[in-house]
């Protein structure tokens, strides 16, 4: 590894933070504390990791329902994502997107999408108007290996090579679009076999490698910030948990086999083995990452089940910048004076 | 009173299945609904089952069978679509973890290991894809049922259905047709926020040459799925997820009733029908009419019970064709109308509803038609039940209406 020590530390640091927040959603999620659907992210961390470690804090990045992990990674704040997941009024977006629809600006993160693919020209649009501001920006769409069928990740694509954007496609390939396995619905085994086809360099990394991704990531932002266009990564991956939420409720589409050969290649676990082989980290260090990271989730979860719900006329703002029209409801005093029921 | 009304469906079916005959079906129904227009439905029925048995080889020993048993909503759904493809070859069934897995919400569980993948298969994630090759499936004569995993993920396929599947027909002069059945769950009250709880019902009903279908019940949900099949032009097919599993009332609070313990809960196993166009009262009141369809119909039966309004409520099942005769007959007995759905208020069903009512009741009315209906927002992650319309928001338009 030739990485310095801080960006090993730093990889490792956001990996820990996103399976701490996603265990402790999920057991939330599991206690019925969690209203919506959960889509978590454990067993992917390397990716997101990876590359958002390779990214600067202005980078732009668009995220998909699957998509804690990418805001984590990106720098997210525990709090106001666990208050988001929650419904509360203190949430990311003061309760109204919930974990499919979690976003914040201010570290670049354009949003995680409850529609398949929709993410994916919007980076696109991203990246062109961080070139056109000529800031120097890039932008990152993660997407998911089922995305690539749909027309939005073909146009995006095709557009951000026609016109030469400073993008790098990042292709979480876990083998599965919600309960159907790839090649029930694909004839190709590799996603990176579509970059050639747009007119983009592609390459496949090992996305349970936390180093392998952030350097392929390094290469392709770098090529992209150089005005070298766009470029495609697809990191083989694998989710431990359900599409959604965590048990399989007993309907089976993937062998216990299969998921316990994935779980024994865990990005965390490899990542913190090699660490301590080649005397980057203790035992200890490592330890002490994981229990601060911990104090942290314990104290988001607190501020989350302690913040007030969203006042019921607040359902109504928002919808427009200027205008509100709600006064053709004929109920819609009782909303404002008491909510409605 | 509703009770009588699901009697009398139920019984329906056995005359029917009894009789073998599909047109005695839709008259009785007529007649449990509509009872001014008998004749003239009993006509159009006549035809359909014609055209019916020459598409699909209908022989009276297929026509259904005696057992019933409590079916939840997508085993109702599960069923109709047994039913079809057992019936019909040209019937195939397509769409995202539809086959190997049996579908999110298990409405083709099964179904592939009986048909085989050539007729229940595994689409990508592609809506624009899957819409547009049952256009081709349909013009070249299959009868497709692509599903749509939520109706919130429409929106990438709505070119092909828009521009293509409702179109085609008249463009070519009725040469080609798209004989497609799209279903797709829809509605609120699961907790899925702006992409997994939208009624968009209107959007299909403002596109000429599309039908549009709302169940509200099991038994519903088999008929006019069949019937839906059935039809030679594209039908959208919306299933209200919330009500898969048991009749939802909107008190969220209470816990989840099962479809068991309701008589429309009760489903034969074989082939009947209930024909498009036609809406069913579920409770009979002379106080107000109230217009509403999929899972507000619950919420409405309840919302009359606890405001004490004497409200007929009207279960419209399809939105387009509509059912106006029975409307106008309700309204012009009971004075008042009341119009209710889940989605949001500005250019909804509802406007066409209230459009049509003014328009045919004018000298009936003695009030103004109210809307309560669903916020005009997003759909919101947050307090959904501050959201959904439920059966306070309604009993009290029902008071302010009689009121009036
Ligand atoms: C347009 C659209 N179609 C279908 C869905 C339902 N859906 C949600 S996630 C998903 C699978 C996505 O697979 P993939 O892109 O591989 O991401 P993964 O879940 O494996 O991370 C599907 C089909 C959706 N959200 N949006
Ligand atoms: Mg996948």
């Amino acid at each position: 590894m030739e990485l310095t020590r801080d960006v090993q530390m730093d990889l490792h640091r956001r990996m820990v933070r996103i399976r701490l927040f996603e265990e402790a959603a999920g057991r939330l999620a599991e206690a019925a504390k969690l209203p919506g659907f959960l889509h978590l992210y454990v067993g992917e961390e390397a990716v997101a990791a990876g590359v958002c470690t390779a990214l600067n804090d202005d980078d732009h990045i668009t995220s998909t329902h699957r998509g804690h992990g990418h805001l984590v990674a990106k720098g997210g704040d525990f709090n106001r994502m666990m208050a988001e997941l929650m419904g509360k009024a203190t949430g990311y977006c003061k309760g109204k997107g919930g974990s499919m629809h979690i976003s914040d600006l201010s570290l670049g993160m354009l949003g995680a999408n409850g529609i398949v693919g929709a993410g994916t020209p919007i980076a696109v649009g991203a990246a062109f108007a961080d070139k056109y501001r000529k800031r120097g920006q890039v932008a990152v769409a993660f997407f998911g290996d089922g995305a690539t069928n749909i027309g939005a990740f073909h146009e995006a694509a095709n557009m951000a090579c026609a016109l030469h954007l400073p993008i790098v496609f990042a292709c979480e390939n876990n083998e599965y679009g919600e309960f159907t396995r790839r090649d029930r619905t694909m004839a190709i085994t590799d996603i990176v076999d579509r970059a050639v086809g747009y007119g983009m360099p592609g390459v496949i990394v090992d996305g349970m490698d936390v180093v392998a991704v952030h350097e392929a990531t390094l290469g392709a932002v770098a090529r992209a910030r150089a005005g070298g266009g766009p470029s495609l990564i697809e990191a083989k991956t694998y989710r431990f948990y359900n599409h959604h939420g965590v048990q399989n409720l007993g309907l089976k589409y993937r062998t216990d086999d299969e998921v316990a050969v994935w779980k024994q290649r865990d990005p965390i676990f490899s990542f913190e083995e090699r660490l301590i082989d080649v005397g980057t980290a203790t035992a200890a260090d490592i330890e002490q990452v994981w229990s601060a990271l911990g104090d942290d989730i314990a104290a988001a979860i607190a501020f989350a089940e302690d913040s007030p719900l969203p006042e019921p006329d607040q359902l109504l703002v928002d919808v427009y910048t200027t205008h509100t029209n709600h006064t053709n409801h004929t109920d819609h005093t009782s909303m404002t004076a008491r909510g409605a029921s | 009173m509703a009770a009588t009304q699901i009697t009398s469906d139920n019984d329906t079916v056995d005359n029917d299945t009894a009789d073998n005959d599909t047109a005695d079906n839709d008259t009785a129904d007529n007649n449990d609904t509509a009872d001014n227009d008998t004749a003239d439905n009993d006509t159009v029925d006549n035809d359909d089952t014609d055209e019916m048995s020459m598409t699909s080889g209908m022989t009276n020993e297929q026509a259904g069978e005696l057992t019933s048993r409590p079916m939840a909503m997508n085993i109702a759904i599960r069923s109709a679509l047994d039913v079809m493809l057992g019936r019909d070859d040209d019937v195939v069934t397509f769409g995202e973890d539809v086959g190997y897995f049996g579908g999110v919400f298990r409405c083709t569980d099964g179904l592939q290991q009986k048909y085989g993948v050539h007729r229940v298969f595994d689409t990508p994630i592609a809506e624009g894809g899957i819409i547009g090759v049952a256009v081709g499936m349909a013009a070249y004569g299959l009868r497709p049922v692509p599903e749509i995993q939520f109706a919130d993920y429409v929106y990438p396929g709505l070119d092909q259905l828009i521009s293509e599947a409702a179109r085609l027909r008249y463009r070519s002069g009725a040469e080609f047709t798209a004989a497609m059945t799209v279903r797709m769950p829809c509605g609120g009250g699961i907790h899925g926020g702006q992409t997994h709880s939208q009624s968009p019902e209107s959007i299909f009903t403002h596109v000429c040459g599309l039908k549009t279908v709302m169940p509200s019940n099991p038994y519903d949900a088999k008929g006019l799925l069949i019937a839906a099949i059935e039809d030679n032009d594209p039908v959208i097919f919306l299933e209200p997820k919330r009500i898969y599993n048991g009749p939802f009332d909107g008190h969220y609070e209470r816990p989840v009733v099962p479809w068991s313990s309701h008589p429309l809960g009760v489903v034969p196993d074989g082939y009947y029908r209930i024909p498009l166009g036609r809406a069913a009262i579920r409770r009979s009141g002379n106080d107000l009419t109230v217009l509403t369809y999929g899972t507000m119909v619950h919420v409405c039966e309840v919302a009359a019970q606890e405001s004490g309004v004497d409200a007929e409520v009207i279960d419209l099942r399809t939105l387009l064709p509509l059912d106006t005769d029975t409307i106008e007959a309700s309204v012009a007995k009971t004075g008042r109308c009341v119009i209710v759905h889940e989605a949001t208020l500005t250019s909804g069903f509802g406007a066409e509803l209230a459009a049509t009512v003014q328009a045919s009741c004018f000298y009936s009315l003695e009030a103004p038609i109210e809307r309560v209906t669903g916020w005009d927002t997003p759909y919101p992650h947050a307090q959904e039940w501050d959201y959904f319309p439920g059966p306070a928001r309604v009993g009290a338009a029902f008071k302010r209406v009689v009121a009036a």
